[in-house]
């Protein structure tokens, strides 16, 4: 061997190793559990059986994976639909204000995230203020709950990863030479056409990133909809956990995350290749 | 050129929805009442009980996080920054398998890697513990730090450490006196950012973690789950953010000090 390889595989070996130790045959392992039979006793079975995948197509997993779905892509939608106007402001300001509102964003991204979302279920509590207040201006009638349906999950979803979506379309917004935007104007254009022709396009790459850094953990949420969610708004992460900690149906569990898995590589897969054929068409043109 | 407010008026908003949550929570730390849709007066009741010993297992849960945040930093800062080197200076299809290795638990729901692991765990009958979470940790850390490390690498000047060994130094001068120096900043940065996520990680501890390994989120998560001790979660918190607060200034002035030394060095 000669003294370079040698030297790349001491640098790589130990994190190669441990990686490939406890990701990837943990996520083989998953895998391969999918196709597993359930013991009765929450263990997993010798042979092969396609129980666990069978039972995706019944009962209520359907509409779970559907309303994962939904949710993730509507949450990353409205974050990047609040994002856009707030670093087209950032990227337009200069000097002090723009970092001082830029760490103000980010700031109650360093709050612990579990309680984060428990200081809106306490906000959001029944007997909390909000619902009270709300009932007694008469905007909502007395049996109203804001707590335990998909609207609550959704808005604490959008409040958990909306500095996923500012900080990667900032990045780019800085970047963005604003004199475009006057030059549009400057040929007619009315604002929101400068915005939307030139401003957005101009930001791609930062929206590319801002919608995996938002839709992917999205898919994934389970402490959010655990906490908020309440039965009519839980998603797969829900499932996949009670199957785990809860009835103990590991094939099951596994199946799910292998759903889940899958479900996340399609954006993945999607972004990675408009990147590439964007970069085609930046060499083309 | 006709400006509109519209942007001014959506970040006012923004910042109102991100604030009015923390603010509750700090200001209904101070609030005597139980519950918080009244204001019993201003007290420091709930900090009181925090530190009494009837709430001990609060402050075992946080040292336990501390403990875990402290060795899996070290750990997957040693590893981060072999692969981030390994990355940097070799293009082989080996190192191209290591990327794809090195980014993916980056990019999946940490989700994912919970149940993998805690499925991995239970086929070799590893029991539940501390060290299985510390396991864990170390694997998502290490990705993060190689992330932060690579990014550093690529900022600075190769040829200082070809000057060095042309100059005479021995390979392991070099990179003692020249590489650890230039990466350090890199390397810290990593590791601050791997004890945040360590201690700040609620679900992958929650799938590795074992009857009597309960960490600061897993304590948090069960008194808001059984509502209970509501107001104590809301002192807890307060302290927490202080904390954070106070960490972010001091590495905010550290870094902008380490900024001037190292462009008036250059």
């Amino acid at each position: 061997m000669n003294p370079r390889k040698r030297d790349e595989l001491i640098l790589t070996g130990p994190t190669l190793a441990w990686l490939l130790f406890f990701f990837a045959i943990p996520a083989l392992a998953m895998v391969a559990i999918s196709f597993r039979p359930t013991t009765p006793y929450g263990g997993v079975g010798e042979g092969v059986s396609l129980d666990a995948w069978k039972a995706l197509g019944n009962r209520h997993y359907p509409l779970i994976l559907w309303r994962t779905v939904w949710l993730s892509v509507v949450t990353t939608v409205v974050c990047l639909a609040i994002s856009l106007p707030i670093v087209y402001l950032l990227g337009k300001m200069q000097g002090r204000w723009r970092a001082i509102l830029l760490v103000l964003v980010i700031i109650p991204f360093w709050t612990n995230f579990v309680i984060r979302v428990a200081a809106w279920r306490v906000l959001l509590h029944p007997e909390g203020i909000v619902r009270q207040t709300l009932i007694s201006w008469g905007i909502i009638e007395p049996d109203t709950l804001l707590l335990y349906h998909e609207g609550a999950v959704l808005m604490v979803m959008v409040y958990t990863y909306l500095p996923f979506a500012i900080l990667p379309l900032y990045a780019a917004a800085e970047r963005f030479d604003f004199g475009l935007m006057e030059a549009a104007r400057d040929l007619g254009a009315s604002g929101f056409a400068a915005f939307s022709k030139v401003f957005i396009p101009g930001i791609s790459r930062g929206l590319a990133t801002a919608t995996m850094l938002v839709l992917i953990p999205a898919l994934g949420s389970y402490l959010i909809p655990d906490l908020v969610g309440g039965p009519g708004g839980e998603m797969i992460g829900n499932k996949i956990a009670q199957r785990t900690l809860g009835d103990r149906n590991l094939p099951q569990a596994a199946t799910l995350s292998v759903a889940l898995l899958i479900i996340t590589l399609i954006p993945l897969f999607a972004i990675s290749h408009l990147n590439r054929r964007e970069r085609r068409g930046a060499i083309a043109g | 050129m006709k400006t509109s407010h519209f942007p001014h008026l959506i970040l006012g908003l923004t910042l109102a929805f991100l604030y009015v949550p923390i603010l509750f929570l700090v200001v209904n730390s101070f609030n005597e009442a139980k519950f918080s849709s009244t204001w019993g007066g201003f007290s420091l009741h709930w900090y009181r009980d925090l530190f009494s010993p009837k709430n001990r297992d609060i402050w075992e849960a946080a040292q336990r996080s501390i403990w875990i945040a402290t060795v899996s930093s070290l750990v997957s800062m040693v590893l981060g920054t072999l692969s981030a080197c390994a990355l940097h200076w070799y293009r082989t299809r080996l190192q191209r398998f290591h990327y794809g290795l090195v980014y993916l638990p980056v990019i999946i729901p940490d989700l994912l890697m919970g149940i993998s692991l805690l499925l991995f765990f239970a086929a070799l009958g590893i029991k539940l513990g501390t060290g299985t979470i510390l396991l864990a940790h170390i694997t998502f850390c290490t990705s993060f730090v190689t992330v932060v490390v690579l990014g550093r690498l690529q900022g600075f000047d190769q040829s200082v450490l070809f000057a060095a060994r042309d100059l005479g130094a021995t390979r392991i001068v070099a990179i003692r006196r020249i590489l650890l120096p230039l990466l350090a900043p890199g390397i810290i940065a990593g590791g601050l950012l791997c004890f945040t996520l360590s201690i700040d990680d609620f679900v992958i501890t929650f799938f590795v973690s074992g009857p009597g390994s309960t960490t600061l989120p897993l304590k948090i998560y069960s008194m808001v789950k059984h509502s209970r001790e509501l107001p104590l979660i809301n002192a807890l918190s307060t302290l927490l953010l202080t904390l954070t607060f106070l960490i972010v200034w001091w590495s905010q002035k550290l870094t902008s000090k380490s900024t001037i030394t190292s462009t008036s060095t250059e």
